[in-house]
């Protein structure tokens, strides 16, 4: 169950003013069951990468392939991909339409070809796993808050139990509670459920409380890829190109500088703490 | 797919056509589309495809580009071609089997009209390629002006306008994002009947209305932030100024009219039956 990417390139509208070489030479792999981050400025082309990924975007050259099996052989079954490769887009709770919360999380399981029972049963544990609660079940997805039809929308692509789920921004625009619900969640089922999650954030808090390894993109190509320690390590260098590491990864650095010996390649608050109480003197 | 639809869109280069007050070109268009009315002989023709492979070449708009503004229209185009070729009956039969008949006049009208409406496609989609929406409103709104005096509401027409046309290709992006999203969520929207299909667009088109509804909402509001109220006493950031290439090309324009008037009527070629 793993994705191999071999030397893509992608380039939109070719020969037209409009053209552009969104990816170049992408080469990458991402085996089964890791959790990993997407970073990347604005136009980098995280999203186009990951559309890749379940064949909605064809390759200009390259090759992709998803179990050993080459995508773009001519008789590759793109609809199995797309129900093993569930993509949740950016702003997903656009996308919805049924006229209730229930129907339209069975919609992906529905075309999947299950029965309309098991559907439902899927529909009703995707709601559950993100936690949206049973009493909207039956209401309009548009008289949902914002964050519940994100929940809605997310848990329609849940429903239809991914092997592998892309996340593209999932918490942009939520409140704190709510992006930590959801991450959560997700890091949940990536556990229990063994789900590889390819998670595309600009919140570098998030990528390194839950990677176990990060994608770095700039203008179109892999600039790092590598475990979030080794990746925020080069800080300054991610922020000439416009990201930056964790907050605490800052403070981290400044407490050396004043002479206190911590350990600067704490990425997350819990190990941040820990360090600075190590050195404190405290267990 | 959805991206192929070029018709309406701005073409960015730099070119004399490009540089044009939208007013001149604005009336060029008309003037153009009239004068493929004028004339019947081949003569015309010949003049108008001269005169729009010049106009073609000057606007820096790649060949290709416009031609695949014309795919939407193919249909349209066939049937107009097959309805003049066999139910014109006009000079000689030139062939016929069972119930159909082409005559000579029939395939010259079939042919000559497929042309013309080619011709008028294309020139009027060259005027969108090279004026942007807002420099299109701008001139449509001040060509229409004296139509205020008789209580037409001239400015609220222009505005409507542009922020229909501004419209387009956000909701064809909207289109696209929604189409993959639902496809990503295992949609078929290619196989099954006119029946299914039209069945599987309802996942793209009720997300569609909901976000044209929602930015309508929201420019709105953004409008009347702005304390927007209308046309009246509201001035330009660029004022529309006619330059000495605007003059030289309106010169330009009325000469081809005349051309084509004067020897699309006067000089009767034929090349066989046209």
């Amino acid at each position: 169950m793993s994705i191999k990417i071999e030397h893509l390139n992608y380039v939109y509208s070719p020969g037209t003013a409009y053209e552009k070489q969104a990816l170049k030479d992408i080469c990458l792999e991402i085996p089964h069951g890791e959790f990993v981050g997407i970073i990347g400025h604005t136009g980098s082309g995280k999203s186009t990468l990951i559309q890749h990924l379940n064949g909605l975007i064809r390759a200009t050259s390259g090759e992709l392939y998803y179990n050993g099996e080459n995508i773009y052989s001519e008789n590759y079954n793109m609809k199995a991909l797309r129900s093993q490769v569930g993509l949740v887009f950016q702003y997903p709770e656009h996308q919805l339409f049924e006229v209730d919360v229930l129907s339209d999380v069975c919609f992906g399981p529905k075309n999947q070809g299950l029965s309309k029972e098991e559907c439902e049963k899927r529909a009703r544990e995707a709601l559950k796993l993100v936690g949206l609660k049973e009493k909207y079940y039956q209401s309009s997805p548009f008289e949902l808050s914002g964050g519940q039809k994100r929940r809605a929308a997310i848990a329609g692509v849940l429903a239809m139990q991914p092997k592998v789920l892309i996340l593209d921004e999932p918490t942009a625009g939520l409140d704190p509670k709510g992006r930590d619900d959801i991450l959560d969640q997700i890091a949940y089922l990536h556990k229990k459920s063994d789900l590889t999650v390819i998670l595309v954030s600009h919140s570098m808090e998030d990528i390194a409380k839950y990677a176990d390894r990060i994608i770095v993109m700039n203008h179109g190509k892999v600039m790092y890829n590598d475990t979030p320690k080794k990746v925020f390590a080069h800080y300054k260098e991610l922020e000439e190109v416009g990201l930056a590491a964790p907050q605490v990864t800052y403070i981290m650095h400044e407490l050396k500088e004043k002479g206190i010996d911590v350990n600067v390649a704490a990425t997350t608050v819990e190990e941040a703490a820990d360090s600075i109480m190590e050195v404190l003197g405290h267990d | 797919m959805i991206r192929d639809i070029t018709i309406g869109q701005y073409y960015p280069a730099k070119s004399v056509l490009h540089k044009l007050d939208p007013r001149v070109k604005l009336a060029a268009t008309v003037l153009y589309l009239i004068s493929l009315f004028l004339f019947k002989s081949i003569s015309g023709y010949i003049v108008t495809t001269i005169f729009l492979v010049t106009i073609i070449r000057l606007s820096k708009v790649p060949f290709k580009y416009i031609m695949r503004g014309m795919k939407p229209i193919m249909m349209l185009l066939l049937i107009t071609l097959l309805f003049n070729l066999f139910l014109t009956r006009d000079g000689d039969v030139l062939f016929h089997a069972w119930i159909f008949t082409i005559t000579e006049g029939g395939l010259r009208n079939a042919v000559l009209m497929a042309i013309r409406l080619v011709y008028l496609i294309t020139g009027s989609s060259l005027m969108t390629f090279t004026t942007t929406p807002n420099e299109l409103t701008d001139g449509i709104e001040s060509l229409l002006k004296p139509l205020n005096k008789i209580h037409v509401p001239v400015h609220e027409i222009a505005m409507m306008m542009s922020i229909a046309l501004r419209f387009i290709p956000i909701l064809l992006e909207e289109t696209d994002k929604i189409m993959k999203a639902q496809i990503a969520r295992g949609a078929d929207l290619e196989s099954g009947n006119i029946l299914q299909k039209a069945k599987s667009m309802i996942p793209i088109l009720v997300p569609l209305f909901v976000s044209a509804f929602r930015r309508a909402n929201d420019l709105a509001m953004a409008m009347e932030a702005r304390c927007y109220r209308g046309g009246e006493g509201r001035t330009k950031m660029n004022p529309l100024k006619y330059a000495r290439r605007d003059y030289t090309a309106y010169v330009i324009v009325v000469l081809y009219v005349a051309a084509v008037v004067i020897i699309g009527r006067c000089v009767p070629l034929r090349i066989w039956i046209f």
